[in-house]
C-alpha cells in the first residue's frame, strides 16, 4: 500500500489517462444513457437551450421505425452466416498451416495481409471483382452485370453470370458477396490465435495418441479441438461483437448508400442505423438503437459464454 | 516377447543449416531385452537413451540398424502398429478428459477385428486401473490429480492395450523423493503382474540399479556396459561406468603401478600382481575404505557427516575430496588432523590413465 502522503503522486501519473478516459469514454456512455432516454433529444435543439422529457419515447421509435427490422435482420443474417463459416476456415487453414514445415512463415504473412489492409480498399477490390466498384454508383443505368473475375471464373467452368451487386441484384447475392468479403477480412485473425494456440498444444499428446494408433480426424476432433477450445471461445465471441458492429465492409462493397443502386439500405446494419439517425441530427434515436444493440451484445456474450462453459475444457 | 536391436543408429541432421555437420545420437546400438524382463537405460543427459526409447516406439525413425519384437522385423513398422504402450516423461495425459476417459482412449481406437463393445472396454479400463491402484479417480479430470497419481493414470493408459512393450521415458523423474521409491517398487510391481516386456530411460542410477533386472549404461550414443545391476557395479569395465554408478560417487586418485604394488600418493595401498608399472587412475568405492588407524592410506580429515545407519567421513588427499562410508559403530576423533584407512580390495578399480579402461589384478 502506497503511503497516504505518497498518493498524489501515484494520482498525478495515473491522471493523464484517467482524464482521457473520462472524457472520450466514461462521459460519452453516460451521455448515450441521458440521450436515449430524453424524448426525441437533438443535439442542435439541446445546444439552442431547448429542453426535453424524460421518457422511452426514443426506443419506441426506433422499434416501429420500419427500417429497423430489416437492419436488425442484416447485422444477425451476416452474424450467423460469418460467424460459423470463418472460424470452421481459420480453424481448418491453422491446422495446416501448423502441420507444415516448408513455407509456413510465408504462407503466415500471407493469410495476415488483409488484417493489415484497409478495409474500405479490400472493399473495393472485393465490390470490381463481383461486379463493379461501389463508387460508380450514380451511373447506375449501366449495367455491368457480367463483369468482374467471378463472373468470368463462373462463365469459363460453363455457369451463366450472376448479377451480384448492381441494380436488379437479388438480396441473396448480395448477402452472399457480404459473407464471402467479411469471412475473408475475418480469417486473418482467427487463424492468427488459433495458430498461435496449436503451437502452444504440447507435441506429446500427439505422440502419445499416434502410439495408442488414433485416426487423424479422431486426433482433430478428440485432441485439437479440445485443446483449442478456451481460442475457440474466444474468436466466436469476438466474432459475434464484431460482426454485431458490422458497418464498413458494406459501406466498402456497396458504398455509403448501402445497398446495390436503387434499393439504397437494402443491406444496412444496426450501426448503419446508428449512423443514419445521427447524420439526421436524431442523437436521441441513435442513442436508443446504440443502448439497444450494447443489449443485443451483450445477450449474445453471456449466451455465447453459457455454452462456452459447458464446451470449454479447463 | 524379447526385442532385439540391431546395430541400431541414430544420425540427427545439424541444427545450424549452414553447417553439414551431423549429431550421432545412437550409435551402433546392439542389444536384446530378454522376454519379460525390466531393462534399464542409463546415462547421462544427451547421451542417446531416450532417443533410443523412442526409435523401439516408432515415434522416431531409424538411420541404420535393425529392430525386431521376437521375430518381427518392426522397423519399418509406423509407431501406431508396433502396439507399444509409452509413458512419457510429463504423461502427456490429456488434461480435458477424466481419468476414464484418458484409460478408454486407446481402446475406442481399435478398429475392425480388434474392436470392442464398450462393456469390454469398460472392464479392460476398470482392470487396468485397478492394476495401479487409481481405480477410484476414475472420474477426476489429470489436474485434479497429483503426479503419483498421474504417472499411475499414465501407465494404466499404456497398459490397457495390452502392449506387447511397454516403454518409460524417465518415469521418475517428475515425482518427490517419497513418492519416487514408492512409485518404482510400484512400476516393478506392475511389471511382474504383467510380465510385460518393459524398457525404462532414467538418468538416476539409483532408480535404475533399484528395479531393472538389467541395465545399459550408455554414453554420448555407445553402450558402455550391459548387465545386471550388481555385476555392473562390482564390476565396472571402464572409468565413466565406475563414476555413474553409485551414491555417493567413486572416489577417483592419480595413482601408479610399481612393482606390483598400487601407490596413492606415496601410500603403498595394495598389492596388485601381474600389473606392469604405469600411471593410472585408481577408483574406490566409499564403502571400500576401511577406517584403520593402521592402514596405508593417510588422508588429512575436513569432516564427518552422520547420517544414521552409518557415517560418512568427508577427508582429503592431495587436493582431492574423498568420501568413505563406514559403519556408525566406529568411533572417529573429529579433531584429528590425519585419518587412515586400508582398502578392500574387491572395492579398488584401476583404470588405464589414457583409454580409462579397467585394469583387472
Amino acid at each position: 500500500m502506497v503511503d497516504n502522503k505518497q498518493q498524489w503522486k501515484a494520482w498525478l501519473y495515473l491522471s493523464p489517462a484517467i482524464i482521457l478516459l473520462l472524457v472520450f469514454t466514461v462521459w460519452p456512455i453516460i451521455n448515450t444513457v441521458r440521450m436515449a432516454f430524453l424524448d426525441g433529444y437533438k443535439g442542435l435543439e439541446a445546444a439552442g437551450g431547448a429542453t426535453f422529457n424524460f421518457g422511452v419515447q426514443n426506443f419506441v421509435k426506433v422499434v416501429s421505425y420500419n427500417r429497423f427490422l430489416s437492419c436488425l435482420g442484416n447485422t444477425a443474417l451476416l452474424c450467423v452466416l460469418t460467424v460459423p463459416i470463418s472460424t470452421l476456415l481459420a480453424l481448418l487453414i491453422a491446422v495446416c498451416l501448423n502441420s507444415i514445415k516448408a513455407l509456413q512463415k510465408p504462407l503466415q504473412t500471407i493469410f495476415f495481409l488483409p488484417y493489415v489492409t484497409n478495409t474500405i480498399a479490400i472493399g473495393m477490390v472485393f465490390a470490381a471483382m463481383f461486379n463493379i466498384v461501389g463508387s460508380f454508383i450514380g451511373t447506375e443505368n449501366e449495367l455491368i452485370s457480367n463483369a468482374g473475375i467471378i463472373n468470368n471464373i463462373i462463365t469459363f467452368f460453363g455457369g451463366s453470370n450472376v448479377n451480384w451487386i448492381n441494380a436488379g441484384s437479388s438480396y441473396t447475392a448480395n448477402i452472399v458477396v457480404m459473407v464471402v468479403y467479411i469471412v475473408w477480412n475475418a480469417l486473418p485473425f482467427k487463424i492468427l490465435i488459433l495458430l498461435g494456440g496449436l503451437q502452444s498444444v504440447n507435441k506429446q499428446y500427439y505422440e502419445a495418441a499416434k502410439v495408442d494408433g488414433t485416426s487423424r480426424s479422431r486426433t482433430f476432433w478428440r485432441i485439437t479441438v479440445p485443446l483449442l477450445s478456451p481460442m475457440i471461445a474466444y474468436v466466436v465471441i469476438t466474432g459475434f461483437i464484431g460482426g454485431f458492429k458490422e458497418y464498413s465492409s458494406i459501406v466498402g462493397i456497396f458504398g455509403s448508400t448501402m445497398g446495390p443502386p436503387n434499393l439504397d439500405r437494402r443491406l444496412n446494419t444496426m450501426v448503419g442505423f446508428i449512423y443514419d439517425s445521427l447524420s439526421s441530427n436524431n442523437q436521441g434515436r441513435a442513442s436508443a438503437a446504440a443502448l439497444i444493440l450494447f443489449g443485443i451484445i451483450l445477450v449474445v456474450t453471456l449466451l455465447n459464454l453459457y455454452v462456452s462453459k459447458k464446451r470449454v475444457h479447463y | 516377447m524379447k526385442v532385439v536391436l540391431q546395430n541400431v543408429t541414430k544420425v540427427f541432421p545439424s541444427r545450424n543449416k549452414k553447417s553439414k555437420e551431423t549429431v550421432l545420437a545412437v550409435d551402433d546400438f546392439t542389444f536384446t531385452v530378454p522376454d519379460g524382463k525390466l531393462v534399464g537405460l542409463l546415462g547421462p543427459s544427451g547421451c542417446g537413451k531416450s532417443t533410443t526409447l523412442y526409435m523401439i516406439s516408432g515415434l522416431q525413425k531409424v538411420s541404420g540398424g535393425k529392430i525386431f519384437f521376437d521375430d518381427d522385423d518392426v522397423t519399418d513398422l509406423a509407431a501406431e502398429k508396433r502396439g507399444v504402450g509409452l509413458v512419457f516423461q510429463n504423461y502427456a495425459l490429456y488434461p480435458h478428459l477424466t481419468v476414464r476417459q484418458n484409460i478408454l482412449f486407446p481402446l475406442q481406437n481399435l478398429k475392425g477385428a480388434d474392436k470392442l463393445t464398450k462393456d469390454e472396454m469398460l472392464d479392460r479400463a476398470v482392470k487396468a486401473a485397478r492394476l495401479v491402484q487409481i481405480d477410484e479417480l476414475m472420474d477426476r479430470k489429470p489436474s485434479e490429480l497429483s503426479g503419483g497419481q498421474q504417472q499411475r493414470v499414465a501407465i494404466a493408459r499404456a497398459l490397457v492395450k495390452m502392449p506387447r512393450v511397454l516403454l518409460l521415458d524417465e518415469p521418475l523423474s517428475n515425482l518427490d523423493a517419497r513418492l519416487r521409491l514408492q512409485t518404482r517398487e510400484e512400476i516393478r510391481r506392475i511389471q511382474r503382474e504383467t510380465g510385460i516386456t518393459t524398457v525404462f530411460v532414467t538418468h538416476d542410477q539409483e532408480e535404475a540399479m533399484s528395479i531393472s533386472d538389467l541395465i545399459v549404461v550408455m554414453k554420448k550414443g555407445v553402450i558402455q556396459q550391459i548387465g545386471k545391476p550388481q555385476d555392473v557395479y562390482d564390476d565396472p569395465v571402464n572409468l565413466f561406468v565406475a563414476k555413474f554408478l553409485g551414491t555417493p560417487p567413486i572416489n577417483v586418485f592419480d595413482g601408479k603401478v610399481e612393482n606390483g604394488r598400487l601407490f596413492i600418493g606415496e601410500d603403498a595401498v595394495l598389492d596388485v600382481p601381474g600389473v606392469e608399472n604405469r600411471e593410472v587412475f585408481v577408483g574406490v568405492r566409499p564403502e571400500g575404505f576401511v577406517y584403520d588407524p593402521a592402514g596405508a592410506l593417510s588422508c588429512s580429515l575436513t569432516g564427518i557427516e552422520v547420517m544414521g545407519r552409518d557415517i560418512s567421513i568427508v577427508s582429503e588427499k592431495d587436493g582431492k575430496v574423498v568420501r568413505s562410508i563406514v559403519n556408525s559403530d566406529v568411533t572417529v576423533d573429529p579433531s584429528a588432523k590425519d585419518v587412515r584407512y586400508s582398502l578392500k580390495p574387491n572395492k579398488v578399480f584401476i583404470f588405464n590413465k589414457a583409454t580409462e579402461e579397467r585394469i583387472c589384478f
